[in-house]
């Protein structure tokens, strides 16, 4: 195991790994930007090393910057969180050649799920299903609608270099292609610096479900169950949970077995989630996260298992500590992201002051921040402010920790999506678990 | 008349996507902002032609800031 990890993240996350590195008796060494240095996860720390000016650029993302304080505070070990340089194959080469582990995956399989079209490729040989859609990146508008035309309107656009959602362009018919391809290709060479996109046939009312998988060093796969992510807003989501209601059992073996067979096939390492989109037909792989996720709490919650101490002991060499038979979804958990965000304007950031904060405590209730009264959210980073995450013996009792923690919740300074998520909580249809992708953007709930 | 173009939101300039002289329709991007990783374009409220940007790229900007000034 190691002495020193060196946290190479901010916000909740970071407090999070932090937390891990404590339980296992590790140091944490936290990075901060100029815009950070008195951010919570620096105070919670054992050691912090300023890593530059308060763009992510020039700081978070700054990898010599991040190896070298690695090297400053005698770190033998970074953990990347999520986003950032987490899935980042040249960051984790570097650490490796800075002599640092990893805490995460082989910068192979980073590079191979980095690649959409790779990873599609590389799925569908494993035997995984995946969205009838081009092979590879399209050349050019009018290949994306020859395409669009075999597989049928409507489609979606998708940067290959792409994830989180970003460069996605649906196109209802072929008269939207032309203005579609080109806001997707600008945006993909403008967050990851390719233009590459490729076409994937774009599945209504379905379903985003995903599965959490772990391996080792010694080729052991195993599954954690699955996890509903369905309520997004700009592809990106507002809450999770598990297990996935209403999931047909055929359908949840499905998914474990593909995920499972995905992550073996690539030798895959560490925490990881292969995310699918499901409908009435079945389910298709949608792209794998080489990282912990930010919802992999409420994986943790129905399971027992504290992931980022498994990635801990994994990335120090251990073998995985549990059989598939002894991992098992006990009771059912949901998590809920508020960020800095305003529901009633199309969800625009609303940067600011926290001037005022008041957390929910409870039985069953957990609760992940980044901010405390006071925290600047700042226009350089993410809008994540926290995560509560309620559990109950089932899924009613879930609920209704939910709905008590979010009305016990305030936050002043700045708007956030609480209100949008109390909505969500007492509507009869999230409440019956019967979503789908496109119900805030569709307005269901709205009002 | 001319108009002041005010930012919307708090961010920092990403694009500088016109420049003075150009002309734009009602809803054109005249800058676009980044505000936590997001891109919002901040758009001509009326057709019109571009008298001054007040912004730079990378330049942060408040809510209410002026960025252009439309004739």
């Amino acid at each position: 195991m190691f002495r020193t990890v060196l946290v190479a993240n901010r916000g909740e996350i970071a407090r999070r790994i932090i937390r891990g590195c404590r339980a296992r008796g590790v140091a944490a060494v936290a990075v901060y930007s100029e815009a950070d240095r008195d951010a919570p996860h620096v105070a919670d720390a054992d050691r912090a090393v300023a890593i530059g000016p308060a763009p992510a650029r020039e700081s978070y993302l700054d990898i010599e910057r991040i190896i070298a304080a690695a090297r400053e505070s005698g770190a033998d070990a970074v953990h990347p969180g999520y986003g950032f340089l987490s899935e980042n194959w040249r960051f984790a080469e570097a650490c490796a050649q800075a002599g640092l582990t990893f805490i995460g995956p082989s910068p192979d399989a980073i590079r191979a799920m980095g690649d959409k079209t790779e990873a599609r490729r590389r799925m569908a040989a494993a035997g995984v299903p995946i969205v009838p859609g081009s092979p590879e990146p399209v050349a050019d508008a009018a290949a994306a609608q020859r395409f669009a035309a075999n597989i049928g309107y409507p489609v979606i656009l998708k940067a290959a270099a792409g994830g989180g959602g970003i460069g996605m362009a649906k196109v209802a018919r072929e008269a939207e292609l032309g203005g579609a391809w080109a806001t997707a290709t600008r945006r993909a060479q403008a967050a990851f610096g390719r233009a590459e996109v490729y076409v994937e046939r774009y599945v209504e009312r379905g379903r985003h479900v995903e599965v959490q998988v772990f391996g080792d060093a010694k080729g052991t796969v195993v599954h954690m169950h699955e996890r509903e992510c369905s309520i997004q807003r700009r592809h990106q989501k507002l809450v999770e949970e598990s297990p996935a209601p209403n999931l047909l059992p055929a359908i949840k073996r499905g998914l474990t077995e593909a995920a499972v067979a995905g992550a073996r096939a690539i030798g895959y390492v560490n925490a990881g989630t292969l995310e699918f989109l499901v409908d009435a037909q079945g389910f298709y792989f949608l792209e794998m996260n080489t990282r912990l996720q930010v919802e992999h709490p409420v994986t943790e919650q129905v399971t027992g298992i504290d992931l980022v101490v498994a990635q801990l002991d994994v990335a120090g060499g251990a073998p995985l500590p549990w059989s598939q038979e002894a991992i098992v979804q006990r009771g059912a958990a949901i998590e809920v992201r508020v960020y800095a965000e305003d529901p009633a304007k199309n969800f625009l950031p609303s940067p600011g002051t926290i001037t005022r904060l008041a957390l929910p405590r409870g039985e069953g209730l957990r609760v992940e921040s980044g901010v405390v009264e006071g925290s600047v959210v700042s226009v350089h980073y993410d809008p994540l402010l926290f995560k509560l995450i309620a559990t109950g013996d089932d899924r009613p009792q879930a609920l209704a920790r939910l709905v008590q923690a979010l009305d016990a919740c305030a936050v002043e300074g700045v708007k956030t999506t609480l209100p949008l998520l109390r909505t969500i909580a007492a509507h009869p249809e999230f409440r019956g678990g019967a979503v789908h992708t496109q119900m805030v953007e569709q307005g269901a709930f709205n009002g | 008349m001319a108009d002041e173009i005010k930012a919307h939101i708090t961010g920092v300039v990403f694009q500088v996507t016109t420049k003075p002289g150009d002309r734009v329709a009602a809803g054109d991007p005249v800058i676009v902002l980044e505000s936590m990783k997001m891109e919002i374009p901040v758009e001509a409220p009326r057709a019109g032609s571009v008298k001054e940007i007040r912004v730079r790229e990378g330049q942060t900007v408040q809510e209410g800031e002026t960025v252009a000034v439309l004739e």
